[in-house]
């Protein structure tokens, strides 16, 4: 019965979403107030419909109803009950139902609380939602029902791929899910003002708290999942540019730099065209990730979920869409009038210059992830991999964070050179000495990328706290100490990221019980190996004593292990974490003569990556949190902001 | 007029990214890797016995004159079963047959070969895919025919099916020669 209320909701909602868009269309091209008053009900009804649906199946799986054939192909009643939940969504069909559910989820928030817009922008907003969400039904209600029953009932289920069954990645996927998704508000609203021609401040304004949450979702997502890929596939790795990692990647460039092309759109009406093309690729970025990822087009590690049919329904969603999109771009961005022209050394050129770095970094992922694709149609089997990313994305990455030593520190509108020297000098101390530490006290010569690195996080860390030099912290908006903190946490993520390349110990050993290993002053003891079972798994668990100046610090299992159902082998590091880094720890195979393979790692400050990503979000949700605020507070003026805001006041910095 | 053509850019661009993709989509799926090891040596290694009814199984005895076939399986493939007793009736008619378990217990090849047969003449243990690695074998079952002199020779990739066997059996004269 719950799985039958979860597809008439489904139905209901789906017809629902015809129904706005119909609304949409009266309201916008004909003026009609019913259909005005209507459409915002209607949404908010679509919502709540779909999140009901989401509800029903999580029931489903943590009923263990064996007779729904989504819960027999992907769970199993002996699976821990976080797993059962986290199941709902662990698969093909389940993660499609929470893709729309999250979709029409934010057009109702989109219907309740966006005030800002002007209203026929708004109703055009909620109608282009809608036109997207009839397209992912479509595909939900006809291609993959995840309320199919399954006659008769399966005795059990055949439980959930065991690389999945981890606390970490049951809550990783719809942190993503609610960054893709989240992004087709931003996209709803370039349409949308793309229809009424109202690309202005006011739209930019509107438009920025949405973009800021769905990209704080992402950020998160991203850093947890790389954190996740560190402990969980044993490799000791943090990010290995494979097509799944840089498919969550590429539409989290593209709210960044939307985030930021926003900024100058509301501070100064500038970028007006640039702007909604952003939000239409943010979005296309979303959904192209998604078609990679589902159609199992490119090969990945993360290839759990594939199905090339599947794959041409995205793929024709993706041309309806995102084409249409284009096209009325084409069509209608030349009657927006075109905004404010700016001088050369101010803070929306530095701005521009970090939207011109971003989308090469984007292009260039973009081209790396499709070019296996691209040689295997002449017949070339080739893989594009960490080589050539690291080579061509880190001097562009570098490039970046040397242009946000400068960014924050300029003024709008036009800013003196010998100024913005003064201003910018005590971070290029900070890098010119870490240049001279690295190259003096370095054990080893390390790269110049890393040395760059180490250098350009040091200058972005001083440069990003600056704008709050002088300035009454306590009137500082909530926002400004947003952007201070996201920048502060790019520096300390590039920090980690270079540390952790320049100076990681590796030790590859063939243990027999009694021997001992010495890495960067840790002393790791192999007492042995035992047998142990869990829940639904065996394993190997290795006993690592491991002491620091002859004290023991505590005791690492790592384990190698077997899952029954399906089976599989996986491998349990472990890390224990010092303030200074991270001992990282892999048991591996059994060898003929009772050795084991054992392999540690030292990873100097690799917990930094991840902090660095943590503030990085943090930031973004301080920001949201302010901006928020500030325009419930300010009410819905339409013209374009002050220009101090998020600016250094004048006068401020000495000058 | 020049800056409208520009704002047809991105679509244009778009529109070549779907043609890729479609094509791409659309082209047959590769899901058979074969190995690069046919006619390359067998790589030696030894394996301890996956049995307790079967000697152990060393690659660096194979090259002693006869072909051979060589069985990648494990007792928990349901394939494997499935193609037990076309193995068993090659083994009848005189074929040799060596088995490698794959990330297999002792026990439970026991419980396998009690219930489906024992077609092999030595059967290896190998606990972490080491060999299977070294074969170039992707899954399980994959069945290879080896020659005389230790060299591989065919890979039959899948359960073997009835259908299979005069091919397998036509190899194996092949290896002979």
């Amino acid at each position: 019965m719950i799985a039958e209320i979860g597809l008439a909701a489904l139905w209901l909602a789906a017809t629902l979403a015809g129904l706005q868009l119909l609304l949409a269309w009266t309201a916008v091209a004909r003026g009609n107030a019913d259909a005005q008053r209507l459409i915002r009900p209607v949404a908010v009804a679509q919502g709540v419909l779909t999140g009901l649906a989401m509800a029903l199946l999580i029931l489903l799986f943590l009923q263990s109803d064996m007779s729904v054939y989504l819960v027999a192909a992907n769970s199993h009643s002996m699976k821990p009950f976080i797993y059962k939940f986290a199941g709902a969504w662990g698969n093909h069909e389940g993660s499609m139902l929470l893709w729309i559910a999250v979709m029409s989820m934010a057009g109702a928030a989109v219907a309740l609380f966006e005030r800002g817009l002007d209203r026929r922008t708004h109703i055009a907003t909620l109608g282009a939602q809608a036109a997207i969400s009839l397209g992912f039904y479509a595909f939900l209600l006809l291609a993959s029902n995840p309320f199919k029953r399954l006659v008769p009932a399966a005795a059990d289920g055949q439980g959930l791929n065991p690389l999945l069954q981890d606390p970490g990645l049951a809550f990783h996927p719809p942190t993503l899910y609610f960054g893709y998704v989240g992004l087709s508000v931003a996209f709803s609203f370039a349409v949308g003002a793309l229809l009424t021609r109202q690309v202005n401040a006011r739209f930019a304004r509107a438009i920025r708290p949405w973009v800021l949450a769905a990209w704080i979702m992402l950020t998160i997502g991203i850093t947890a999942g790389s954190y996740w890929a560190y402990y969980e596939l044993g490799w000791g790795g943090w990010w290995f540019w494979d097509p799944v990692e840089n498919a969550s990647l590429m539409p989290w460039l593209a709210a960044t730099a939307l985030l930021h092309s926003a900024t100058v759109l509301a501070t100064r009406d500038a970028l007006r065209a640039w702007t909604i093309m952003l939000s239409v690729v943010a979005f296309a970025m979303s959904m192209i990730g998604t078609f990679l990822v589902r159609s199992g087009i490119l090969t990945s590690v993360h290839a759990f979920a594939v199905d090339p049919t599947r794959g041409s329904f995205i793929l024709a969603l993706l041309g309806i869409y995102i084409g249409g999109a284009l096209a009325l771009f084409a069509l209608r961005v030349h009657t927006v009038n075109e905004g404010s022209r700016f001088e050369p050394v101010s803070r929306e050129a530095m701005l521009v210059l970090n939207n011109l770095l971003l989308c090469v970094i984007l292009g260039l992922v973009l081209i790396g992830t499709l070019y296996p694709l691209l040689t295997e149609m002449v017949g070339l089997r080739v893989s594009v991999g960490p080589p050539y990313f690291n080579a061509i994305i880190g001097p562009l990455a570098l490039a970046l964070m040397a242009a946000l030593v400068v960014g924050p520190l300029l003024r709008w509108r036009r800013d003196d050179p010998r100024a913005l020297l003064r201003r910018t000098a005590p971070a290029l101390i900070a890098g010119a000495l870490t240049l001279i530490a690295v190259l003096a006290l370095a054990p080893h010569p390390i790269g110049w990328m890393t040395t760059t690195g180490f250098v350009v996080a040091a200058a972005v860390a001083v440069a990003s706290v600056a704008p709050l030099w002088g300035r009454n912290l306590r009137r500082t908006p909530l926002f400004t100490y947003g952007m201070v903190i996201a920048h502060l946490g790019c520096a300390v993520c590039i920090a980690g990221i270079a540390s952790e390349s320049a100076f990681s110990q590796e030790k590859l050993a063939a243990a027999r019980p009694g021997d001992t290993f010495e890495i960067a002053g840790n002393k790791v003891a192999f007492d042995g190996v035992m047998p142990i079972a869990g829940p639904n798994w065996t394993a190997m668990q290795a006993n690592l004593t491991v002491s620091r100046n002859g004290r023991v610090i505590g005791v690492a299992k790592p384990q190698a292990r077997f899952f029954s159902d399906p089976p599989t082998p996986t491998t349990e590091s472990v890390q224990m974490t010092r303030w200074s880094g991270q001992l990282y720890l892999v048991l591996g195979d059994a060898l003929e003569d009772g050795r084991w393979q054992l392999r540690i790692w030292w990873k100097p400050f690799v917990t930094f990556i991840w902090y660095g990503g943590g503030m990085i979000a943090l930031g973004g949700l301080l920001a949201l949190v302010g901006r928020v605020r500030r325009e419930r507070k300010h009410g819905r003026a339409a013209e374009p902001e002050p220009v101090s805001a998020g600016a250094p006041p004048q006068g401020a910095v000495p000058a | 007029m020049k800056r409208s053509l520009i704002l047809w850019i991105p679509l244009a661009g778009y529109l070549v990214f779907l043609g890729i993709a479609s094509l791409g989509l659309n082209r047959e799926q590769q899901t058979v890797i074969e190995s690069r090891m046919i006619g390359k040596e067998i790589p030696g290694i030894d394996l301890p016995a996956a049995s307790s009814t079967n000697p152990a199984l060393s690659t660096k005895e194979m090259a002693d004159g006869k072909p051979r076939l060589l069985n990648i399986f494990a007792s928990w493939c349901v394939p494997c079963a499935a193609e037990a007793p076309v193995l068993a009736q090659m083994a009848q008619q005189g074929v040799r047959i060596d088995g490698v378990a794959i990330r297999d217990a002792r026990a439970d090849v026991d419980a396998f070969l009690a219930r489906h047969g024992d077609p092999f003449q030595r059967i290896g243990l190998d606990a972490r895919s080491t060999l299977q690695f070294y074969l170039g074998s992707s899954g399980v079952p994959e069945t290879f025919v080896v020659d005389g002199k230790g060299v591989i020779r065919y890979q039959h990739i899948g359960a073997v099916g009835p259908q299979d066997v005069d091919t397998l059996l036509a190899k194996l004269r092949e290896a002979e020669s």
